[in-house]
């Protein structure tokens, strides 16, 4: 029996998190070295978690899929990263932080981890400069901030638009420094595939050797996996190319809940699909939308290039429906409209784009000045596309971008399987229906560096967790199970190739799981999504064999991953018979279209628990919001 | 966008593992001009999978040039013609019609061929476990606005850490040379003040493994400025070679 208890800690929400650590079980630091940690994922979460264990004294094996710690996907992060300092002595404070990011959720994140979220950040941006992270600077020497995401206080700390890069190279060196000490043995090239578990605890954890083909097998005291997002199941999104859900999925399969997986995040700002071969989306800065204003043709099947659109056959739809926020409303907002007119048959130049126009900040500020703010993205932008943003407006459409969804944990990320942890876009905890800018790396590093090293101990100490040995049968069970899989796959021998049925998945997502949801829409989904899903099993493709370098094989598992994962996202945003956030059902909205939550029948997270495939028991984790009164945004 | 298809022939560097030996395999591909040259590669891939016939090995993760994952030595040159950026962000719109390219892995001792494009730069990784950190433990530390940094020296300090770590520097030096890749992690520590305690012994540290792992010596040829996508520059070897040398005679001031 499932048994959902968040494990809020008592007390005044300033003070939980203080009289938690205080109430934890402590190992004494002789005994740390007599407990194994696993640690899956080498991002920022498992980068700074692994880090920080293995300064405590507990003996960590690292894994991660790349073939270096530092190419996790955390280091194409551009933006920066959030925290309540207050150095601009702007009326920023913890509580506010909390309050913004409790409210950009939209209240459907826990109160008392967002809180904890808030009170660590601080501390992170002391380690990274500790760290010798190399934030921008003022003139006096002093950390210089910038204001990100719509919030009114400037709080973002950055690394020119590198700060995910110069964040995981940090938590890289502390890493390296231990891998150097051998407290952390790193495994590169391997990838994760099951979770073991004996007696409802999680022991290790099975995983293919990349290089050999070899299915290997690892046991630990405890298991903390952190292994990013699953915006992959589109196919298309901002992620990197080998970002995948096979980690969590196997677990949720071995009984973690899966809490919220529809809560997806679309990115107003990316560049445009090209072609049949387009591989990935490519976010651009967000803050292009300080100056830039954003059009259509009035005229449905305009082909006219953008620059022989005369001004009155434009619609800035933006400015027009938002007059306040106008470009800058927030991003569910702003995706939704644009794909709001591309359906109408308006984008740009019958594509799926709409136009991103500089001409009147230009006008208005002259070239130089947009060319000091901007240079660097018109650059880019003009090496992917070919084309001049100076001359002709860019073209940009939503793409999917981040998933707040996650494996369930408690207050302590603890899933609800004993020994196993969840950190960073791996879990659900603290974004709630959306995620704000600069708050995910915020996140990330919270979790490894500040709060697992605290409640990883408390549950060594209290559980007394035993390990196995690897040769425990359990161990063989599932190796035999991993090794089975893998036959299947490459007996299938059909006729398609792995892209171009997950490219027809991804279309589904898309099209019905994406940023506007309906009841229908989504009940045909499960359908196409389980056809597709025997056709796939039925008619795949994958040549080569599995003892070597096989990146078909690799790249299978996690199509059929994304394929049940797939399915759970549908089923849970049929479920959810409200909008909040990202999860936008088109039955519910207020008159001017903005997203309508339900408070009273809603304000819980959704963990999901696999009974077979096809079927999941719902379990409701209910949401109290004493501190941050339940309310409505408005953009207007 | 959307110009005519090109025809290309592609000569592709085939090895089936790290013991035996590879050659050049021709492929001939239509592709968009607006395809990025490795999404040429997925489309040659996925022909060749549905064929059920081997794809072509090769790495790549981000496709933004950030982490580093991507490199293929293309028409001779690391990351290929264009210069500051990395193979993934190189685009078809570059070659013309009819033309021929030749893919191969980058090539050094100290990277041996995993298969096909697929080299094994954990060398890199080995040089930073030895050195390339400041030893700070989690929690403890000052507060981030206790250390001033004028603004030059921290960006002087970002530009120099800016190195993805991809290793086109390696296979751009005739010795196979690491120097760039370790000077930009040396130098962006030592300008810093909280690097500032243990940048002796860093650099020697971080030197010695260098060297153990067979990476070849600097001969000041440049190759590996001129071909690094994040333009990385060679003052950064010659800040090195100051640090190296004080940690030296350090080094002997104590042992008297
Ligand atoms: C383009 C882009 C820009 C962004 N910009 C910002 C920003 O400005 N600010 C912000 O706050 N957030 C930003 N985000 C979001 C943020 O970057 C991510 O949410 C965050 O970095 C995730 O970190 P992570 O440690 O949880 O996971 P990741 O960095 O994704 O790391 C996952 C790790 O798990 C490993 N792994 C995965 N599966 C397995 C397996 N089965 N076996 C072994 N290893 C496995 C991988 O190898 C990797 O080491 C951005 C995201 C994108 C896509
Ligand atoms: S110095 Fe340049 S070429 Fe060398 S690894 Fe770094 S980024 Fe790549
Ligand atoms: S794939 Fe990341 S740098 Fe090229």
């Amino acid at each position: 029996m499932v048994k959902l208890d968040s494990k809020i800690p008592e007390g005044h929400i300033s003070e939980k998190w203080t009289n938690h650590k205080f109430n934890m079980k402590l190992i004494n630091p002789a005994n740390k070295r007599k407990y194994d940690v696993i640690v899956v994922g080498t991002g920022l979460a498992g980068a700074s978690a692994a880090a920080s264990l293995a300064e405590l004294g507990y003996n960590v094996k690292a894994f991660t899929f790349h073939d270096s710690a530092r190419r996790a996907h955390s280091i194409s992060a551009q933006g920066g990263i959030n925290a309540a300092k207050n150095y601009q002595n702007d009326g920023d404070s913890v509580y506010r932080l909390f309050f913004d990011t409790v409210k950009g959720g939209d209240f459907r994140a826990r109160e008392a981890n967002v809180y904890r979220l808030a009170e660590v950040s601080n501390n992170i941006i002391d380690q990274c400069v500790a760290q010798g992270v190399p934030f921008a600077r003022e003139y006096g020497g002093l950390l210089d901030n910038r204001s990100f995401g719509g919030a009114q206080v400037s709080r973002t700390f950055y690394a020119r638009g590198q700060t995910g890069q110069q964040l995981l190279l940090g938590a890289y060196s502390a890493l390296s420094r231990q891998v150097g000490l051998g407290k952390v043995k790193m495994y590169s090239r391997r990838e994760m595939l099951e979770l073991v578990v004996v007696d409802g605890i999680a022991r290790g954890i099975v995983c293919r050797n990349l290089v050999n083909g070899e299915i290997e097998k690892y046991s630990a005291h405890a298991v903390i996996v952190a292994t990013g997002g699953y915006s992959n199941v589109f196919f298309l999104s901002t992620n990197a190319m080998n970002c995948n859900t096979t980690a969590i999925w196997r677990a949720h399969k071995k009984g973690a809940l899966f809490a919220n997986p529809c809560f997806t995040q679309i990115h107003p700002t990316c560049l445009p699909v090209h072609g049949e071969g387009q591989s990935k989306l490519t976010l651009m800065s967000e803050s292009l939308r300080n100056d830039g204003r954003i059009w259509v043709s009035k005229k449905k099947g305009d082909m006219r290039e953008p620059n022989d659109i005369p001004e009155e056959e434009r619609d800035y739809y933006l400015e027009r429906k938002y007059p306040s926020f106008g470009n800058l409303s927030p991003r569910d907002i702003s995706s939704r409209s644009a794909k709001e007119v591309v359906d109408e048959g308006r984008g740009a130049k019958g594509q799926e784009a709409v136009y991103l126009d500089f001409e009147d900040a230009i006008k208005r500020l002259g070239r130089k000045a947009i060319e000091e703010k901007y240079g660097n993205l018109f650059e880019i932008y003009e090496t992917i596309t070919g084309e001049n943003p100076y001359a002709v407006p860019m073209k940009i459409y939503p793409a999917p971008h981040y998933t707040m969804g996650g494996l369930w944990v408690d207050y302590n990320l603890m899933s609800n399987i004993p020994g196993l942890f969840v950190l960073g876009e791996a879990n659900f905890s603290d974004h709630g229906a959306n995620r704000l800018g600069a708050s995910a790396l915020m996140q990330g590093l919270a979790d490894g560096y500040f709060v697992i090293p605290y409640t990883i101990g408390n549950y060594l100490a209290a559980d007394k967790p035993e390990k196995l040995s690897v040769d425990h049968a359990e161990f063989e069970n599932v190796k035999k199970q991993t090794e089975d899989l893998t036959k299947k796959f490459l007996s299938i021998n059909g006729k398609q190739t792995v892209d171009d049925i997950h490219k027809r998945l991804g279309r589904i997502m898309w099209n019905k799981v994406g940023m506007g949801r309906n009841e229908n829409g989504l009940k045909e989904a499960v359908n196409e999504i389980r056809e597709l899903r025997e056709e796939f099993w039925k008619d795949v493709k994958v040549p080569g064999n599995d003892k070597d370098i096989n990146q078909t094989l690799e790249r299978v598992g996690r199509l059929a991953d994304y394929f049940e994962l797939g399915e759970l996202m549908a089923v849970d945003a049929l479920n959810r018979n409200e909008s909040c956030g990202g999860h936008f059902r088109e039955e519910y909205q207020t008159e001017e279209g903005e997203a309508l939550r339900n408070d009273e029948e809603y304000t819980y997270v959704a963990a999901w628990e696999m009974e077979e495939l096809g079927k999941w028991k719902l379990h409701k984790e209910d949401l109290q919001f004493e501190y941050v009164k339940l309310s409505t945004r408005s953009y207007k | 966008m959307s110009g005519k298809h090109l025809n290309l022939k592609l000569k592709i560097w085939r090895q089936s593992g790290p013991q035996t030996a590879g050659s050049f395999v021709d492929y001939q591909i239509e592709v968009s001009p607006d395809d990025s040259f490795l999404e040429m590669l997925d489309e040659l891939n996925n022909k060749l999978e549905s064929e059920g016939k081997e794809p072509i090995a090769f790495e790549s993760d981000c496709r933004e040039g950030i982490c580093g994952t991507c490199g293929l030595v293309i028409n001779g040159q690391p990351h290929g013609p264009i210069p500051k950026i990395a193979t993934c962000q190189l685009h078809m719109r570059n070659f013309n019609n009819g033309d021929t390219i030749w893919i191969e892995p980058f090539r050094a001792k100290a990277f041996p061929v995993l298969k096909d494009l697929i080299v094994d730069r954990s060398g890199f990784d080995a040089i930073m476990n030895a050195g390339g950190f400041i030893s700070v433990n989690t929690g403890g530390v000052p507060d981030a606005n206790e250390i001033l940094i004028p603004k030059e020296i921290a960006s002087a300090s970002m530009d120099a850490a800016a190195c993805i770590g991809c290793g086109a520097c390696v296979a751009a030096c005739k010795n196979a040379s690491a120097m760039l890749f370790v000077s930009a992690k040396v130098s962006q520590f030592a300008l810093l003040p909280q690097g500032k305690p243990e940048r002796f012994r860093r650099v020697e540290k971080m030197v010695k493994v260098m060297d153990d792992l067979g990476f070849g010596s600097c001969t000041n040829t440049y190759a590996c400025e001129a071909e690094c996508p994040k333009g990385i520059s060679v003052t950064n070897i010659a800040r090195m070679n100051r640090e190296y040398f004080l940690a030296k005679v350090k080094s002997k001031e104590l042992e008297v």
